[in-house]
């Protein structure tokens, strides 16, 4: 390796380096300046203290639990189903869970708001609680790649016919084999599909802006008109939910390592 | 007698039933609400088929606005590539130490999902009129970026620099076990026939890579063409790009015409899933060689 490519290697990456942490670096500098001439927090006690950010913190808080709920309840049963009976079925069901990185979010909810409008067969956003369910569906459908690759990835590491067998002939059920023998040695690729779908939830904007639910990524974008700071404050708190939902990952999937199989 | 037995029927019908909800649910949250965008395109007000809605895509600010998504879904692939090119392939050919490779590629696979508003912010903070960078220019430098450079991060540029943070990282993800699937044997073997280093990457190396990287451009232009958020919440509605466009239609009928909006949206879901084919496609072909 001549001296010439290391010198080009070491310019390149660190390029790339301050590409990814100069702007982090100015974010969180800036969230600091709230008050002049000196570094303060004040932008960050301001933010917290605003009932609109614990409204919609928690709001998409919830938000994302039930999306990781309904997301575990499709798609664990879905993959299991696949491996164990319908292994030909695989390359369909899998290109499928990918057409929502294929299609834009903002196209699918568009077709949300035409199709389940008031006038419609199944008038969704109708009411309060019809459009929070489809925001819910929505994110389940944008996290849906994620959830089912991790999913699919834990139960490749599992005997699932033998663990169904052996759970069949003891007399169990599918609702018992599922919930005491597939879910709990699959609990790592869980998590981190959930982690995964946290992350993406607690940011999003397209689909709560525009089924105009009161989430923390539209009051993100709209405070960030009207306030000078504390719109950056609240993306650092942002970007923290989502290395922290990803350090998580890592330390799960670490962890699971060690652990012994449950059977 | 044609018909199956009693007790294989029941056990097909069972297991049709198990993928059922799923099917159920990919059907009404994923491909009915695509469908009513696609149909709605090619319909009248009243639900006749027409061809008017694409036709009328080609007026007003509609067609610019196509143009300058391209222009920056282009620009930020094709620069994102070549970074992450550039990255990758110092890390495999061990220009730096062996032991950055891990660390990068955990963090390029958080960093590539960083689009939204918050990432808009990280820029407007780091570049904005008084962002980090512009301060230590003008300060240090005397540069004003807006002034000297021509620099606005709520323009064309703005919004191209802001995307490459996730598409740099993509392109390293993607490209990494790529340049590593490249064998020693073809380097060895191309210079005991006395190539130089550069007729090895003309000839061996970027032909082989080529579909990888032309698919990875694909990926990354679609990639940036669907990008939303990061968008509305950098520029507001000063950048007129098709994302921003069809969510102002959505929002408020700007454009007047419910079908018109359909076929906005239709255009995007042709131009992403083109470029996501296009991907595929190459992705299959650099697999004959890069196992």
């Amino acid at each position: 390796m001549s001296l010439l490519t290391r010198i080009i290697g070491w310019a390149v990456l660190i390029f790339g380096l301050l590409y990814f942490f100069v702007p982090l670096g100015g974010l969180f500098e800036f969230s600091l300046r709230a008050r002049r001439g000196v570094y303060s927090l004040d932008a960050y006690v301001r933010v917290l203290a605003d009932p609109q950010f614990q409204a919609t913190f928690s709001y998409s808080v919830f938000m994302a639990l039930v999306t990781i709920v309904i997301g575990i309840l499709i798609v664990v049963p879905t993959a299991f189903w696949v491996r164990l009976k319908m292994p030909w079925a695989r390359p369909y069901v899998e290109f499928m869970t990918l057409l929502p990185l294929v299609i834009p979010a903002i196209v699918i909810v568009f077709g949300y708001i035409r199709l389940y409008n008031t006038s419609s067969w199944l008038p969704l956003t109708g009411s309060l609680t019809g459009t929070n369910a489809l925001l819910a569906f929505g994110y389940t459908m944008l996290a849906l790649p994620y959830m089912y690759r991790a999913v699919d990835t834990g139960l490749r590491t599992i005997d699932v016919a033998t663990l169904t067998e052996a759970a069949q002939s003891l007399g169990a059920g599918w609702i018992t084999i599922l919930r005491r023998v597939i879910l709990p040695n699959v609990v790592p690729a869980v998590l981190s599909g959930a982690f995964l779908t946290f992350a993406i939830v607690i940011g999003e904007f397209t689909l709560a802006a525009l089924l105009d639910r009161p989430a923390f990524g539209p009051y993100l974008q709209r405070i960030g008109a009207n306030k000078a700071y504390e719109p950056f404050a609240l993306s650092v708190i942002a970007f923290g939910i989502t290395w922290g939902c990803l350090a998580l990952i890592q330390l799960v999937s670490r962890f699971s390592k060690m652990a012994p199989p449950r059977i | 007698m044609n018909q199956a037995p009693p007790a294989l029927r029941l056990r097909l019908s069972f297991t049709w039933l198990g993928l059922m909800p799923f099917v159920i649910f990919v059907l009404l949250f994923l491909i009915l609400p695509t469908m009513h965008i696609v149909i709605g395109a090619f319909q009248t007000r009243d639900g006749s088929f027409t061809l008017q809605n694409i036709i009328d895509l080609n007026t007003g600010t509609i067609p610019s606005s196509y143009w300058i998504s391209i222009k920056i879904s282009f620009a930020s692939a094709a620069l994102g590539c070549l970074i992450g090119f550039g990255m990758a392939a110092a890390v495999v050919f061990g220009a730096v130490p062996r032991w950055i490779k891990s660390p990068l590629l955990t963090f390029s696979g958080v960093a590539s999902n960083f689009a939204g508003v918050p990432l808009a912010f990280a820029f407007l903070a780091t570049f904005g009129p008084v962002g980090l960078v512009t301060l230590f220019l003008r300060q240090n430098f005397g540069i004003v970026l807006q002034r000297d450079l021509g620099f606005n991060i709520l323009s064309f540029w703005g919004l191209t620099v802001t995307y490459l943070f996730f598409q740099i990282p993509l392109m390293v993800l993607i490209i990494t076990p790529a340049l590593e699937g490249l064998r020693r044997e073809w380097r060895e073997a191309a210079e005991v026939l006395g190539a130089t280093a550069f007729q090895y990457w003309r000839m061996v190396a970027l032909p082989i890579l080529f579909p990888a990287l032309l698919g990875t451009f694909a990926l990354l232009f679609a990639n940036a063409f669907g990008a939303v958020a990061t968008a509305i919440a950098l520029t507001g509605s000063s950048l007129n790009i098709v994302p921003i466009q069809l969510y102002a239609q959505i929002r408020g009928d700007v454009l007047g015409n419910p079908n018109l909006g359909y076929a906005m949206a239709f255009g995007m879901i042709v131009v992403t899933a083109a470029s996501n084919v296009v991907y595929i496609l190459l992705r299959i072909r650099a697999e004959r060689w890069l196992k």
